[in-house]
């Protein structure tokens, strides 16, 4: 007894994009999960240690979601305004976030209240985080600052006023514990040493910066700014890599994956760019449904990104039974002709409609499928058959659906104002493949002409130096 | 001593098992089924075919157990014969003649003595009588049995039109619209008869009938999937029915659960369906058996039930409607387009099967091996569809790669693809590597690999020829991207024409330097390196038909058949026709290990087999009438060891055998070997206890004492022949001990490794060690001669292999002793 076959999709091999073993892990990653937020989430970040928990920074709110689960864990919620930037420490105990009012706070992964508040900014601060040795924290505020703090006394160590705009990315190299930089508006990026008085090392990225990311070597950085994602050297003294423009709108967020050898960039284009960071091609790409804001990428194979009001979750998924492929096992064939015409499958992925019209027509019941539709769906037919039945993929198919269409709806022409406009459409896509056909036919027959002529002129030219033996056999060659 | 055995034409395979419904033995252990001039005897637990009982000369068109005997079997035939065998030992115990073609069987249990038969009516065409047949009780194997009492006028031919109701009170028979119902006490006859109607799906002719076993009611199918239930039909007026519908197609066969809770329908659909309580509302469903359900039948405990489909195909279902096992041998296809194709890898005989797929089929174990999913489509099982189906299928030499070609067609365009399918040894089996859609703009009417042995995979060339007057070259081709999934794919590399002529047959020669392909009348050469054309054959009038090559010393020779009646060879080195002869041949087939070609022809409605070499025109071997239908494809299947044939006629069949399939898909084989040489039953043991039902209790006794009698029987074997491998008792504890209750491998495995040595190894060891401590214990030696002697024969009896940890166990002192009386002189003994 066997088992219900699904439907087969004819895979067309697309020109130009060639199948590599990053197309096929990335395209492992599904999104099954959306959990919605109030308000913008503005940071991701995930917990280096098992169980790899990751902190949402949304609105007032700091949630903590498990792996599994789509309710959150843990909730601080001891914000008066919006709270920002929520880390973790690579220890994975404890959790700083800035806020509006202009203070940062340091929680405790299993407490509830604020262990340290440190006060000093005038603004809001969209920016904080740890130096590699866990005991400082640096920080960038809206007032242009940046700042160091001490975690055991709660004070501030230095604060540093070089930037001329807000200060909305920064970083903390993971080599040195004193080095950390600061991305601003003012479209430069900063790195600053704690043991200095002032910034060591300005780069000029041209935009404001909207994120920035250090290499786990700390050689390069990287810094992306309106439609740009820049990398620098910085031991050369910060001298331009490469410069990426990828997107077509700003690019929000960077991340690197746990072995650094890809770099994630989300832009409010909806996009996701995945690049080799050998090559500094992209391998892959994802789209989403609305803008990216931030993402982060777990040291396992779990995988977020955010959008503006909601985030999800893309994980490896197993493959089930399409809704089509369930209405055709229960011979349900108007149903599941109505399922693939549903705008998403339409739209994006005609071959599948075409493939489920295919195999209604194999098992003899299109024509009752197609059959007994109100205006509304036939226009929807027509208008999906006259703009693919130029595609030579799907013309064998789409033309016995026509076919099939005008024979069942042929008594009702003349009622409706909108199905004759689609069927005149029809038959003006018709006539201009059948005259684009012709026209490449004569072509053809003009190079056929042409080519012709070209080897009998050849072919005289060598026979009036026969004394030649090579170009003889040449000759034969070609003739042959 | 081999005698001179004259040639038989052999059936092996593929006879069709529906001649009628498949019967349960009493235990529901066995399955007997007829099949074909046979009545087969199938296990249900192992799906094994444990018996095949011959002696009908004709189709078995029923079989009934006997009611007063359930290890007695009825079987009636076309010749005219019942029989009554023992079908747990597989004898006839008696044949009765009747004289006229048998086409349907009952046995009742109230009739003493004698069985229900359908027999045409003599002299008139086309209608039948239902007789009862007195069956004699007279001594003798062979007897007569002329008395006939006629108890329906005018029923149907078919087994499933007529069923005997509650006890056999009455009997009833449904032709076309009409049913009639016999009561054999009130001696009554009513007929019913519903209207004609006829719809799309076809008229509401009854199909099949089945009556309840306890009430007064009866289930009949019709041919627009309607089934009907009869009540109150002893009153010729006041009948009742009521419907139940389904099925969209044939109701093909009925089945009362053994309580007449249930009914069991099935039919074209391949769905069975189960109908709780005679009601439309409750219903269960078992979809997607394969193919259409020829018939049903339940077994006397109610436990199982069996359906046997149009393809051969037999399924067992449990009670709770769960596919249980299925019994496949060559499954039956409605149209065998890939030919017959052996597997270099298995052996075995490729072919359609199932719609989509390709069979692999067993020879020698009459079991298909596997089933390959090749157009990996929903078939929908509904008349009139046009789904897609395999045509083509071909081998690389060594099995390795698998091209096959499906095509769906349509009126305008057909749909065609070409797949070459990768053998993953990881895996077993064998997975699509390159799919190729249109491979060419029409048809295609032939296939082959390039067959070379020795060379390498990228010497392998696929040649593919079509209706569109093209022949094309497919090669694989490398991928140079290390991140690429697939190292290799294939491509086309040659487009191949003739004067615009549609290519019909390719075929490489031995050492795949020369390429054959037929363009209608003209056969054209074409070297495979460079693709040029060589030379051209014609020999009109007549299309080519087949072309192959000879092998071997014959390997310059070209053999062609044509349309109207020629077979000719043409010399490659001189281009010329070496010779030619009149023959329609239908096929023409190479034995790949020798010279020797097979042509069968298709002669004044009979097949005949000619064998030849192609360097004489003279053939080898001729056998006329070798069967009445046509035989459109034929294989020679390489043995795995030459036979041994006495008779120089038939050395052709030394290095392998030849299978042909008839039209009716029967497959057959020539054999010098005797009947009763070929089938070797494969369990003549059929051990009584067997037939014991399982219970909880019996297993744990049974366990008990099967441990007990199998140690007696081991002590036993030792006594008898004492060192045997094949006998040795740690091989048979292994094997016959149940697997749940053996103890782990890695504690068999030294005991089962010890037993296969000890023959040789444990003599050799003790020789070793006996010359070590032979002068030690020589002093001690004379004194206890006497008393050892009678140990020694102890000794020697106790199994020492037996158990591994037998022997593990003996103490040193033991093993002291033991080598002691081995290394004594016994020679004095034989001076007595």
């Amino acid at each position: 007894m066997a088992t219900y076959k699904p439907v087969v999709v004819q895979a067309f091999p697309k020109l130009g994009e060639r199948i590599t073993q990053d197309t096929v892990y990335w395209r492992g990653y599904k999104t099954p999960v959306q959990i919605k937020e109030f308000g913008a989430v503005n940071k991701i970040d995930f917990s280096p240690v098992p169980p790899y928990n990751y902190a949402v920074t949304a609105s007032s709110r700091i949630h903590i979601y498990g792996r599994y689960s789509q309710e959150p864990i843990k909730t601080f919620s001891r914000f008066k305004d919006a709270a920002y930037c929520a880390t973790y420490r690579d220890d994975g105990n404890l959790l700083v976030a800035g806020s509006e009012e202009g203070s940062i706070r340091l929680f405790d992964v299993s407490g509830k209240a604020p262990l340290r508040q440190f006060n000093g900014h005038t603004k809001a601060v969209h920016v904080v985080g740890f130096l590699s040795d866990k005991y400082r924290i640096f920080s960038g505020g809206d007032d242009y600052s940046s700042s160091l703090w001490d975690i055991p006394s709660a004070t501030e160590i230095v604060s540093y006023s070089e930037h001329t705009d807000y200060v909305r990315c920064g970083c903390a190299s993971k080599v040195n514990a004193d080095v950390f930089v600061t991305g601003s508006y003012d479209h430069t990026v900063k790195l600053f040493d704690a043991r200095t008085k002032s910034s060591v090392l300005t780069i000029e990225h041209g935009q404001p910066v909207e994120s920035v990311l250090l290499f786990p070597s700390g050689g390069l950085l990287v810094s992306a700014g309106g439609r740009y994602v820049k990398v620098w050297d910085v031991l050369k003294g910060g001298q331009l890599l490469v410069s990426l423009k990828n997107h077509h709108k700003t690019v929000t967020c960077l991340c690197l994956n746990s072995s650094g050898q890809r770099l994630l960039s989300g832009s409010l284009d909806r996009h996701v760019k995945i690049y080799s960071t050998t090559s500094y091609k992209v391998v892959h790409s994802f789209n989403y449904a609305t803008s990216i804001l931030s993402l982060a990428l777990s040291v396992s194979t779990l995988e977020i990104f955010l959008g503006k009001e909601d985030f999800c979750v893309s994980k490896p998924v197993k493959r089930v039974l399409r809704k089509y492929d369930k209405l055709l096992k229960s011979f349900q064939s108007s149903k599941a002709l109505d399922a693939v015409l549903e705008p998403p499958i339409r739209l994006y992925t005609p071959e599948v409609t075409v493939a489920v019209m295919q195999e209604l027509h194999r098992r003899g019941t299109l024509r009752s499928a197609l059959a007994g539709r109100d205006e509304k769906q036939i226009n929807l037919l027509l208008t999906f058959v006259a703009r693919r039945v130029i595609e030579p993929r799907f013309t064998p198919v789409l033309v016995t659906v026509a076919d099939m269409i005008t024979d069942i709806y042929q008594p009702v022409v003349g009622q409706s104002a909108i199905v004759d406009r689609q069927f005149l459409r029809l038959q003006e896509a018709i006539g201009k493949e059948i005259d684009y056909q012709e026209e490449l036919l004569e072509v053809l027959g003009m190079m056929d002409t042409l080519f012709a002529t070209f080897t009998k002129k050849r072919a005289t030219y060598l026979e009036e130096n026969k004394s030649n033996g090579l170009t003889e056999t040449i000759e034969m060659n070609i003739n042959n | 001593m081999v005698a001179p055995a004259t040639l038989r034409v052999v059936r092996c395979g593929g006879s069709s098992l529906h001649g009628a419904r498949a019967v349960f033995s009493a235990d529901s252990k066995y399955l007997l089924c007829a099949s074909g001039d046979f009545v087969k005897m199938y296990s249900v637990a192992t799906e094994e075919t444990l018996r095949l009982m011959g002696g009908h000369a004709d189709l078995v068109t029923g079989i009934q157990l006997n009611p007063r005997n359930h290890m007695q079997l009825y079987s009636s035939s076309l010749d005219g014969s019942i029989k009554l065998w023992d079908f747990m030992d597989g004898i006839p115990i008696k044949t009765f003649t009747v004289g006229s073609k048998l086409l349907a069987l009952y046995a009742l249990a109230s009739s003493e003595d004698s069985v229900f038969v359908v027999i045409p009516k003599s002299g008139e065409r086309d209608t039948f009588q239902l007789v009862s047949v007195k069956l004699t009780k007279a001594a003798g194997q062979d007897l007569e049995a002329r008395e006939l009492s006629v108890v329906l006028d005018g029923v149907d031919a078919s087994p499933k039109h007529i069923a005997f109701g509650r006890e056999g009170e009455y009997v009833a028979s449904v032709k076309e619209v009409n049913l009639q119902v016999y009561f054999f006490k009130q001696k009554q006859l009513n007929r019913f008869s519903v209207s004609t109607t006829k719809t799309k799906s076809g008229n509401n002719h009854f199909t099949c009938i089945a009556c309840h076993p306890t009430e007064d009611c009866i289930a009949t199918g019709h041919a627009d999937g309607k089934i009907r239930l009869w009540r109150n039909f002893c009153h010729k007026k006041e009948y009742t029915f009521s419907t139940l519908h389904w099925h969209h197609d044939t109701v093909m066969d009925l089945a009362f659960s053994m309580e007449g809770t249930r009914l069991l329908s099935g039919g074209v659909e391949s769905v069975l369906v189960l109908w709780h309580n005679e009601s439309d509302r409750q219903k269960d469903f078992l979809p997607r058996l394969g193919s259409a359900i020829e018939y049903i039948s339940m077994s006397s405990d109610g436990a199982l039930c069996c359906t046997l489909h149009t393809d051969n195909r037999i399924t067992i279902i449990n009670s709770n409607l769960r596919f249980c096992k299925s019994i496949q041998g060559l499954i039956k296809s409605t149209d065998v387009k890939t030919g017959l194709v052996v597997d270099p890898r298995t052996k075995a005989l490729v072919l359609n099967g199932e719609p989509g797929h390709l069979q692999f089929y067993c020879l020698q174990s009459d079991q298909q091996l596997f089933s390959l999913d090749i157009v990996q489509r929903q078939y929908i099982h509904q008349a009139g569809l046009n789904q897609a189906d395999l045509v083509k299928v071909a081998f690389s030499a060594q099995g390795k790669w698998l091209a096959t070609v499906e095509e769906r067609e349509e009126v305008s365009d057909p749909e065609l693809q070409l797949k070459l399918w990768f053998y993953d040894e990881e895996t077993q089996s064998f997975k699509l590597n390159t799919r190729i859609n249109m491979p060419h703009e029409d048809h295609i009417t032939d296939m082959c690999f390039r067959d070379m042995d020795e060379l390498e995979d990228d010497s392998l060339i696929l040649v593919t020829s079509g209706r569109d007057c093209v022949f094309k070259v497919w090669v694989m081709v490398e991928d140079t991207d290390p991140e690429a999934q697939q190292r290799v794919s294939w491509s086309c590399d040659f487009v191949g024409s003739y004067h615009n002529y549609q290519a019909t047959n390719c075929c490489f020669s031995e050492d795949g330097s020369l390429l054959a392909v037929s363009f209608e009348e003209t056969v054209t050469v074409w070297d495979s390196v460079t693709w040029d054309l060589k030379c051209t054959f014609c020999h009109p009038p007549g299309k080519i038909r087949n072309i192959c090559f000879g092998r071997l010393t014959c390997s310059k020779y070209l053999i062609g058949a044509t349309d109207y009646g020629f077979l000719c060879c043409w010399n490659l080195l001189s281009c010329a026709l070496e010779w030619s002869a009149h023959l329609n041949v239908l096929v023409l087939q190479p034995d790949p290990l020798s010279e020797h070609i097979a042509a069968i022809s298709w002669l004044s409605k009979e097949s005949s087999l000619f064998v030849f070499k192609p360097n004489e025109p003279r053939p080898i071997y001729i056998q006329r009438n070798l069967c009445k239908e046509k035989i459109q494809l034929a294989a020679f299947v390489p043995r795995d060891e030459p036979e041994v044939i006495g008779s120089e006629k038939y050395l052709w069949l030394r290095r392998s055998q030849l299978f042909f399939l008839t039209d009716t898909q029967e497959l057959m084989t020539l054999s010098t070997k005797s009947l009763e040489e070929r089938l070797t039953p494969s369990s003549k043991q059929l051990a009584v206890e067997e037939s014991l039902p399982v219970t909880p209790f019996s297993l744990l006794l049974g366990k008990h004492r099967r441990q007990q009698s199998q140690e007696g029987t081991d002590l036993r074997k030792l006594v008898v022949h004492n060192k045997h491998e094949q006998d040795s008792p740690a091989v048979k504890e292994l094997l016959h001990t149940p697997a749940h209750v053996l103890p782990s491998a890695s504690f068999l495995c030294p005991i089962f490794i010890n037993s296969l040595l000890i023959s040789k190894e444990n003599k050799s060891a003790e020789e070793v060690a006996d010359e070590v401590e032979m002068e030690s214990e020589k002093t001690d030696d004379d004194s206890d001669e006497e008393r050892d002697v009678t140990e020694m024969e102890q000794e020697d009896t106790s199994p020492v292999e037996l158990l591994g940890e037998m022997t593990c166990k003996l103490s040193k002192a033991q093993e002291k002793e033991l080598r002691k009386i081995r290394k004594m002189d016994y020679s004095w003994i034989s001076a007595f």
